[in-house]
C-alpha cells in the first residue's frame, strides 16, 4: 500500500513539474471559449508543449508551414484545411511549403483532374487563411532572415535545421500541425531548442574531400546517432549546397533540429563518421546503377546554384531530362538573367512551386531509376515513390550524364 | 519519462514495434499497412490496436498521416512510446488519439498481443487486466 501511495504521488510530482503553465486568455483558449480553431490550436500546443518539456508558450514572429501537397496530406488533409480555413486566419508572417505541382507545366505530366483540383483545392485554404504563398523550403533563402536569435516556428525539417544551424534562428523541429497552431496564435511552447545549451553528441568528420553528397551522408547520420542537437568537428567551410545538403540528410532521418560546429563540450560523447560509415548510407539509399532521368532540388535549388549548374555546364546538354526542383520567384529571377533559356536548351526542365521530395510528378511505371545528389530526395524516391535511385555529386552527373 | 500527451481511455491488444515508426512515406494512408520492407511490423496493419512504438522519425507531414489513418477509420487505439517527438504528438492531438509516454522499464513489459486497458486520468495509466 505504501509502495502505491509513493507510485502515486511520484507520478503527480512527475506531472506537475512538466506542466505547462498557461496564461489566462491561454486557458480560455483551450477550454474552447474563443471558438473551436483556437481550441484545436492550443490543443496541439499543449501537446506539443508537454513533448518538449516547455514550461510557458512564447511568442514567434514567422511560421512556416509543411502539409502542402496533395500527395502527402491527402484527402484527410485537404478535408481538414478546407474546414479550418472558413473561420481561421494566420496572427504572424507565414510561409508555405512546396506543393505537388507547377501550374505552368502540369500538363507534361499526365496527372488527374482529381489530384489537380485538390490541390488547388489546398492553395485555396491556405492563401484564405493568409499564408503567403511561396511553396518553397528554402525560406531561409528567398526571404530576408529577422534578426539573430528571433524565435520562429518552422515545420519543414531542412529549414528548421537550416534555421537554428546557420541562420542564428531558433525553432523547434516543428510538425505540420504545431507550426500552424502557431502560425494561427502567434505562439509556441518554449523548448529546449529555443534556449541556449550544448550538444551532447559530438561527430567528428573523417572522410576526406567531401562533396554535397557527402555531407548529405553526413546529416543521415548525424539524424539517426543524435537527438536534439549534434555537434560536428572537422569540417571545413561549406559552400551553400553542402550546407542545404547536411540539413536534408539530417530531417530525412532522424529528430535532430541543430548542428553546432566546434562547440566541443568536454562531457559530450564522441563518435566517428568515417568511410566506413558513409558507405553504410551509401550502400542503404543508392539502389540502382543508372537513372532514367535525373532530379536536382531536394531541397530545392535557390538563385546562386542555378547560376552555378549554367556555369558549370559550360553549353554541354544533359543526355537525359533533367527536372530542376525552385521556387516561383527564384525561376522569375533566372528567366531574367537568361539561366532558364539556357537550362532548358540543356535538357533541363525548370519546375517551381514543387520539389524533388514526395513529388506525383515521378512515377514508378514510368521510371525505374532517378539519379540525384540529394540524399533527401533519394530516401523519399525508394520509399514513397517506390523507384530506383542512383546517388552521385552534382560534378560527377556533370561528368556522366551530359555531353 | 512517463507524460501524457492526449487524454482517453480505451482498452485493446498491443502491437508492438523495436523500430521507430517514420508515418510518411512507410505507411499507407487509407490501411494503416506498414510497407517499408526492413521495418518489423512489414505488412501488419495498425488499426484498432494500442500501438506500442519506441518513437517516430522523419518528415513533419507525418502528422497529417495519423489524421488520414483515423478519418479513414484504421487508426489505433491509442500509441504509447518510449521517447516522444512532436510528429506524433500533435497528429494524436488532432486525431484525438491517446498518447502516452513510459519508461523504459515499462516500455518492455509491454508485450506484443497483450491485452491492455489505458486510462490517462488513472495514477498509472496503464492496467493489464487479471
Amino acid at each position: 500500500m505504501d509502495g502505491c501511495f509513493f507510485t502515486y504521488k511520484y507520478y503527480i510530482c512527475n506531472r506537475k513539474l512538466i506542466l505547462l503553465e498557461l496564461t489566462r486568455e491561454e486557458e480560455s483558449a483551450l477550454k474552447g471559449e474563443q471558438g473551436e480553431t483556437m481550441q484545436t490550436a492550443y490543443r496541439i500546443l499543449v501537446a506539443t508543449g508537454e513533448a518538449t518539456d516547455a514550461e510557458r508558450l512564447v511568442p514567434i514572429k514567422w511560421a512556416h508551414l509543411s502539409g502542402v501537397n496533395y500527395n502527402t496530406i491527402g484527402d484527410a488533409g485537404e478535408e481538414f484545411l478546407s474546414n479550418i480555413s472558413k473561420e481561421a486566419r494566420v496572427k504572424v508572417k507565414t510561409s508555405l511549403n512546396p506543393m505537388g505541382f507547377d501550374i505552368d507545366n502540369v500538363e507534361n505530366y499526365n496527372l488527374s483532374e482529381n489530384f489537380i483540383s485538390k490541390q488547388l483545392s489546398i492553395k485555396k485554404s491556405y492563401e484564405t487563411m493568409g499564408v503567403m504563398p511561396s511553396f518553397s523550403c528554402i525560406p531561409y533563402e528567398i526571404f530576408e532572415n529577422p534578426e539573430e536569435g528571433t524565435q520562429v516556428s518552422f515545420a519543414e525539417s531542412n529549414a528548421a535545421i537550416h534555421a537554428n544551424s546557420f541562420d542564428k534562428l531558433k525553432t523547434n523541429k516543428e510538425s505540420a500541425f504545431s507550426a500552424l497552431a502557431s502560425a494561427l496564435t502567434g505562439k509556441s511552447p518554449y523548448s529546449s531548442l529555443r534556449k541556449e545549451s550544448s550538444s551532447k553528441l559530438t561527430i567528428r568528420m573523417k572522410v576526406e574531400n567531401p562533396d554535397e553528397l557527402t555531407y548529405g551522408m553526413l546529416g543521415f547520420f548525424a539524424g539517426k546517432v543524435g537527438n536534439e542537437s549534434v555537434n560536428v568537428s572537422g569540417v571545413g567551410k561549406m559552400d551553400h549546397r553542402s550546407c542545404k545538403s547536411l540539413c536534408g540528410g539530417m530531417g530525412t532521418s532522424g529528430t535532430c533540429a541543430k548542428f553546432d560546429f566546434d562547440k566541443d563540450n568536454p562531457e559530450s560523447e564522441k563518435i566517428d563518421f568515417d568511410e566506413n560509415e558513409m558507405n553504410k548510407i551509401y550502400d542503404e539509399l543508392n539502389t540502382c546503377e543508372k537513372g532514367d532521368l535525373i532530379t536536382l532540388g531536394s531541397p530545392q535549388l535557390g538563385l546562386e546554384e542555378i547560376s552555378d549548374l549554367v556555369y558549370r555546364l559550360k553549353g554541354r546538354s544533359f543526355k537525359k531530362k533533367c527536372m530542376i526542383f525552385c521556387p516561383r520567384v527564384v525561376k522569375e529571377q533566372a528567366t531574367k538573367l537568361g539561366h532558364v533559356d539556357k537550362l532548358t536548351n540543356a535538357g533541363c526542365e525548370i519546375l517551381s512551386d514543387c520539389c524533388t521530395c514526395l513529388t506525383p510528378l515521378i512515377k514508378k511505371d514510368e521510371v525505374d531509376g532517378v539519379t540525384t545528389n540529394s540524399i533527401k530526395g533519394a530516401y523519399y524516391l525508394q520509399n514513397s515513390n517506390g523507384v530506383g535511385v542512383n546517388l552521385k555529386p552534382l560534378s560527377k552527373i556533370i561528368e556522366d550524364e551530359t555531353k | 519519462m512517463r507524460k501524457i500527451l492526449v487524454h482517453g481511455k480505451v482498452k485493446g491488444t498491443i502491437l508492438k514495434s523495436q523500430n521507430p515508426i517514420n508515418f510518411l512515406g512507410t505507411m499507407d494512408k487509407k490501411t494503416g499497412i506498414i510497407n517499408d520492407k526492413s521495418h518489423d511490423l512489414f505488412q501488419k496493419s495498425v488499426k484498432d490496436r494500442i500501438l506500442v512504438f519506441p518513437y517516430g522519425i522523419g518528415s513533419s507531414v507525418g502528422a497529417y498521416t495519423i489524421y488520414s489513418i483515423k478519418s479513414n477509420n484504421s487508426a489505433p487505439l491509442a500509441m504509447v512510446c518510449e521517447k516522444v517527438d512532436l510528429t506524433v504528438a500533435t497528429g494524436c492531438a488532432l486525431a484525438n488519439i491517446p498518447l502516452i509516454t513510459v519508461t523504459k522499464d515499462e516500455f518492455s513489459l509491454l508485450e506484443n498481443g497483450k491485452e491492455v486497458s489505458l486510462d490517462t486520468d488513472l495514477p498509472n495509466p496503464i492496467i493489464f487486466p487479471g
